[in-house]
Formats: C-alpha cells, sequence, structure tokens
C-alpha cells in the first residue's frame, strides 16, 4: 500500500526528482524482488519434482539395481518388480506413432506451406491445430469403442486373412482388441499436430529467395521443396519428430485404455502390451505394498529422465535451426 | 511448365540423330521429373486428407453417440450406481471447475510473475536457466506430476484432496502461463516503456501500469488456452482428485472431475456407462473448445481495448 501510493506521487510530475529516485528504488526492489521470486519458482519445483520422485523410487532401484530396467518379472505378492516390459512397449508404441505421424505430419505441413490453396489452408490447419485440444481422456473413449473394434475386426483380420501375413511374428497370435498396434495408432494421432505445428514454422523460415532461386535454376515445384528447402528445415523437423516423441513417450491415459494392460514383451504389434506411463495410471491406486509403490515410482523416475533427454534433444534442435536462418 | 517446353519443341524439329537421342532422353527425364512433381504435391494433398480425418471421425462419432445423452438431468444429477438408468455429472463439472480455480489461482501469479522476470532480463543468466527449464518442466509426461503430487500431498496426509490435485494442475499451468506471458510482453513496443519512464513513471509502475496492461489480453488468451489444456487432465488427478460420486466442493475432500469420470465409464463394462462416457467426452471437449474459442476471441480485440 505504501509502495502503491510513493508510486503514484512519483508520477506525478509535480513531486521532486529527488523523491521519485528514492521512491522508486523502493517499489523497483520489491517489484523485482517478486518477479525474481515467482521466476525461482519454476527451477524450484523442477527440482523438488525430480528429489521427491527418485527419493520414493530409490528403495526399488537400490533393492533391484540394474535388474529394474532389465528384468520382466513383476509381481507384486512376491515383491517382484523388473520393469522391462514396460520400457520396452514404451518404445516400440512410440516408434509405430512416429513411423505413422512423421510422413502425415511433414506431408500437411509441406500442404499447408507450399501447395495449399487460400480457402483450403485455413481450415486443415485449423482442423490439424485442433487434434492438439482434444483431451487425452476422449480420444481413449474413441480408442477403447470405435478404434479398437475397427482393427480388432478389419484391419487385423484382413492382414491376417486377405493378405496372408499371419506367419510374421509382429502380426502372430489370437487378434485381442487392445494392442500395441491400437496404442501406436492413438498415439499418432495424438503427435501428429505437434510434428506439423513445428514442421510448418521451420518450412516457413526457410527463405523465399531460396524457393525462388531454385524455381529460377529450372526446379520443378517438388524439387524445390526437395533440394531447397527440405535440406536447410532438416534439422528443425527432426527437432519437431523428437517432440513428438516426447509427447508419445509420456502421454498416458489414451494409452492405458487401449493398450490392454499387460506386463510381457510380445513381438506381436497385435498383443496387448504396457507402457511406463500406463502401468502407473493403471497400477498405483492398487499399490499395497510399499515396494510397490517404490517400484512405480522409480518407473515415474525413468520416465522423467527419458522424458526431459528427449526435450531438450528437441528444443536444441528446435533452436539451432532458428538461429541457422537468422530468425 | 516453360522449362519442359523447350525440349519438346527441339525434338520436333531434330531428325534422327546423337541429337535427337540426347533430346528424347531429356524429354523422358523430364516427363519422370513431371510424374515425381506431380506424385509429390499429390500426396501431399492425401496426407492432409488423411490427418484430417481422424479429426472428424471423433467428432462425428462423439456427437453420433453422445447428443442423444446429453440432457438436463447430465447438468444437474449426480451418477447413479452401476445398475441404474439414468443419473448426470454435475458434481463431475463442478469438481472440473473447481480443480481449474485451484490451479489458477496458483498457477496464473506464478506465470505471470515469471513470464515478467523473463521478458525483462531476458539476456540474464538466470532468465535463461529458467526459461530452459520450464520448457522442461512443460514436457514432462502429467503422470508425473501426478505421482509427485501424490507423494508430496497425498501420502503425508493419508488423504486424497482437491487441492492435491488442483496443485498438480498447477504445475502444469505454470509453464504455458509463464511462456505466453513473456512472448505477449515483449511484443509490446519498447517505445512504450520508453515514453513511460520518460514521463517519470517508476519502472516498476511501468511493468505493471503500462506494459503488463498493454499485453493483458494476450496474456489472457494464454492463461484460457492454459485452463482449456487442463480442464481435460486426468493423469495428474487419479491418486490425487481421485474422484467422487457424490457432491463436494471442499479443497480437503475427494472431488469428482468430468475427465476422471469419462474414464471410469469408458472402461467399464455396461452400455448405460459408455453412453454417459460419450456424453461426458461431448461436454468436456465443448467445454475446452468454448474456451480455446473465447482465447481467439481475447487476442483478436487486443487493439481495440487500448483505452485511456
Amino acid at each position: 500500500m505504501t509502495e502503491a501510493s510513493i508510486g503514484a506521487r512519483v508520477a506525478s510530475p509535480a513531486t521532486p526528482v529527488t523523491a521519485g529516485i528514492e521512491g522508486s528504488s523502493i517499489g523497483d526492489r520489491i517489484y523485482r524482488g517478486a518477479t525474481t521470486f515467482f521466476a525461482l519458482v519454476i527451477p524450484t519445483l523442477l527440482c523438488l519434482i525430480a528429489w521427491e520422485v527418485f527419493a520414493a523410487g530409490w528403495p526399488a532401484l537400490s533393492k533391484f539395481g540394474i535388474g529394474f530396467f532389465t528384468e520382466s518379472h513383476w509381481d507384486a505378492v512376491k515383491g517382484q518388480f523388473g520393469a522391462a516390459p514396460a520400457i520396452y512397449g514404451t518404445i516400440v508404441s512410440s516408434i509405430i506413432a512416429l513411423l505413422i505421424a512423421t510422413p502425415l505430419a511433414v506431408g500437411v505441413a509441406i500442404f499447408l506451406s507450399e501447395f495449399a490453396p487460400a480457402w483450403v489452408r485455413q481450415p486443415v490447419a485449423f482442423f490439424v491445430d485442433l487434434l492438439a485440444a482434444i483431451p487425452s481422456v476422449v480420444y481413449g473413449l474413441w480408442g477403447i469403442l470405435v478404434l479398437v473394434p475397427f482393427l480388432r475386426d478389419t484391419v487385423m483380420s484382413f492382414i491376417r486373412d486377405e493378405l496372408h501375413l499371419g506367419g510374421l511374428p509382429i502380426f502372430a497370435g489370437p487378434a485381442y482388441g487392445p494392442s500395441m498396434l491400437a496404442a501406436g495408432v492413438i498415439l499418432a494421432i495424438m503427435c501428429l499436430p505437434y510434428i506439423s505445428a513445428v514442421t510448418r514454422e521451420v518450412l516457413l523460415a526457410v527463405p523465399r529467395s531460396q524457393r525462388e532461386a531454385a524455381l529460377a535454376l529450372g526446379a520443378t515445384r517438388w524439387e524445390m521443396i526437395w533440394d531447397a528447402v527440405l535440406p536447410s528445415a532438416r534439422s528443425g523437423i527432426i527437432g519437431g519428430i523428437i517432440l513428438g516423441l516426447g509427447r508419445a513417450l509420456g502421454e498416458t491415459m489414451a494409452v492405458t485404455m487401449v493398450i490392454g494392460n499387460r506386463h510381457e514383451i510380445s513381438a506381436s504389434l497385435f498383443q496387448p502390451g504396457y507402457t511406463m506411463a500406463s502401468q502407473i495410471a493403471n497400477e498405483f491406486s492398487e499399490a499395497t505394498t510399499d515396494l510397490h509403490v517404490s517400484a512405480l515410482m522409480a518407473v515415474g523416475a525413468g520416465l522423467f529422465i527419458v522424458t526431459v533427454i528427449v526435450n531438450v534433444i528437441a528444443r536444441w534442435l528446435v533452436w539451432r535451426t532458428a538461429r541457422s536462418q537468422g530468425g | 511448365m516453360t522449362a519442359s517446353a523447350m525440349p519438346s519443341s527441339r525434338r520436333d524439329l531434330a531428325s534422327r540423330s546423337y541429337r535427337d537421342v540426347l533430346a528424347a532422353s531429356t524429354a523422358r527425364t523430364l516427363a519422370r521429373r513431371r510424374v515425381v512433381n506431380h506424385t509429390m504435391i499429390g500426396l501431399t494433398y492425401v496426407a492432409a486428407l488423411v490427418a484430417t480425418l481422424p479429426l472428424i471421425l471423433i467428432l462425428w462419432h462423439l456427437l453420433e453417440q453422445g447428443a442423444t445423452s446429453v440432457n438436463w438431468d447430465f447438468f444437474t444429477k449426480i451418477p447413479k450406481p452401476a445398475g441404474d438408468v439414468g443419473g448426470g455429472m454435475a458434481n463431475g463439472i463442478v469438481g472440473t471447475g473447481m480443480l481449474v480455480l485451484i490451479a489458477s489461482l496458483v498457477g496464473l501469479p506464478v506465470g505471470v510473475g515469471a513470464g515478467l522476470y523473463l521478458a525483462e532480463q531476458r539476456g540474464g543468466k538466470l532468465a535463461m536457466v529458467v526459461r530452459f527449464l520450464s520448457d522442461v518442466l512443460n514436457g514432462l509426461p502429467s503422470i508425473v506430476l501426478g505421482i509427485f503430487a501424490w507423494q508430496m500431498l497425498v501420502r503425508p496426509f493419508k488423504h486424497f484432496s482437491a487441492l492435491s490435485g488442483g496443485l498438480a494442475l498447477a504445475a502444469m499451468m505454470i509453464p504455458l502461463v509463464t511462456r505466453a506471458t513473456e512472448e505477449m510482453i515483449r511484443l509490446v513496443p519498447v517505445s512504450m516503456r520508453e515514453a513511460a519512464l520518460a514521463l517519470g513513471y517508476t519502472k516498476w509502475r511501468t511493468s505493471l501500469g503500462v506494459v503488463l496492461r498493454t499485453a493483458l489480453p494476450g496474456i489472457v488468451t494464454g492463461a484460457l488456452v492454459a485452463v482449456a489444456r487442463i480442464a481435460g487432465e486426468t493423469a495428474p488427478l487419479i491418486f490425487t482428485a481421485f474422484g467422487n460420486q457424490f457432491w463436494s466442493v471442499s479443497p480437503f475432500q475427494p472431488i469428482a472431475a468430468l475427465p476422471m469420470q469419462i474414464y471410469l465409464y469408458a472402461i467399464s463394462p455396461y452400455d448405460d456407462w459408455h453412453r454417459h462416457a460419450w456424453a461426458g467426452a461431448l461436454v468436456l471437449l465443448a467445454l475446452v473448445l468454448i474456451i480455446s474459442l473465447a482465447a481467439r476471441f481475447a487476442t483478436r480485440s487486443r487493439f481495440g481495448l487500448g483505452g485511456d
């Protein structure tokens, strides 16, 4: 209150200059202190999260050592915990997601930044951006009640009966609905808007002169994209893909609802699996022993480290591209 | 087009000779290049089509399955036990509002304050570190924030609470608001700051009364985007706010939330609950989209609000 009145006095031109300097220093110091405090909340919070999650996961980590990440036996009753299937499932579902989403997202981004007629550009961009706004649980609901039955009854039987690929290990076994494939597809839809947004941004950052130079040399429009635009946008696009990977690795609800939640490593994409995030979501409220809670916390700690690394790499790549183009 | 016109006319002129072969091969290359060109451009059109398909499908299914179950009861009644038909998600809607309120009370001041700091200390060492860590926090999976909030706020008290859920959401909100605030404040012309300082305003009054005020509509947009994002979150809530089948608005009791209720209903085996889940999802998505549209509107009127 006092600071405000001092400030008010300072603001009026009639106030002597000396009072202004004196008053400003107090108000400014408080303002500076307050914003610095709020800024410091962020590093503090992050350190606190890291500390709490690692400390809580430590009993399990120290008991099982490296075996926690390499063993696949997970038995809450016997107190045996090995998280390998969840780690495997996290990686595989994310890879499926990126394999599906990347060509689509880059294609859409090229379409929007280079070829789209003006009247299509707005709605398509809006629709793709809207994908990012849909809550994860809505994806999960759609996944469990629409996508999973569709995959089971149409796609899986087509691959098995029409293409006769049931002999391949990745398509082996009975067609359950909830599966690694379903998780990969749902994740692909979910990370598509992130990849396409970043790709569009870096494509737009490529100077116009570079496109015109390629066209002037006789390149077709596609050759212009391929030879003149994509190379300078490449590391930015890779950054976008890795950003999408970060989303896919940590995505919880939608995956929990469609992956089937089975703690087993199976080469077949038609079989249920587990991811680190879905294992936590699925088991945490049922975990009764301290060791079980600690094991789930350790899985969370693993997820923390992996997503931090992935995000740091992604940001660095995007930042580097933006800088190299003098943006 | 011009590039392809030349060799083909040359081919017409030439008779059977080396030049002809050369020209023919050039024409073939050109034809191939043109095919590649059209195929790849066509593929980007296909990509655009395929990428918009999921959204259309999801919206269509939501409307088809959910619209019939959204009725007055849905907004006014609480869930019925399994087996009983009817009931609504009134407590979930109110609970989501409550959780968003708690998250905003903490997340907005911290986010705006940190954003002000970052915008004003642009190149400072601490600002660089905070900006970077804010991105890291933004990239953390929400489930990690959930188990963190459980460990901090539920485990010691042996009690689920709306407060713990709201604070987990606040942790999600802070980096979003920080980034939006910083970006919006940077858009304010330096000349405005200089003008205010030249008129004898102190630094803090310039920052809050002139710069922040000018950037306010943009910050409101950022805040609404953050609210839209956290309102649909489930993962940070299932071990903190926990859910509640009855009315509760107490910060210290377990509280219902729309996304958690949808999750519970979606994974149940009952058809009636599935119908409720669709209705809930439709309402949740409508809520999120309305907030997002409000966010767009707030930015659009930015320069209309200049004023006194």
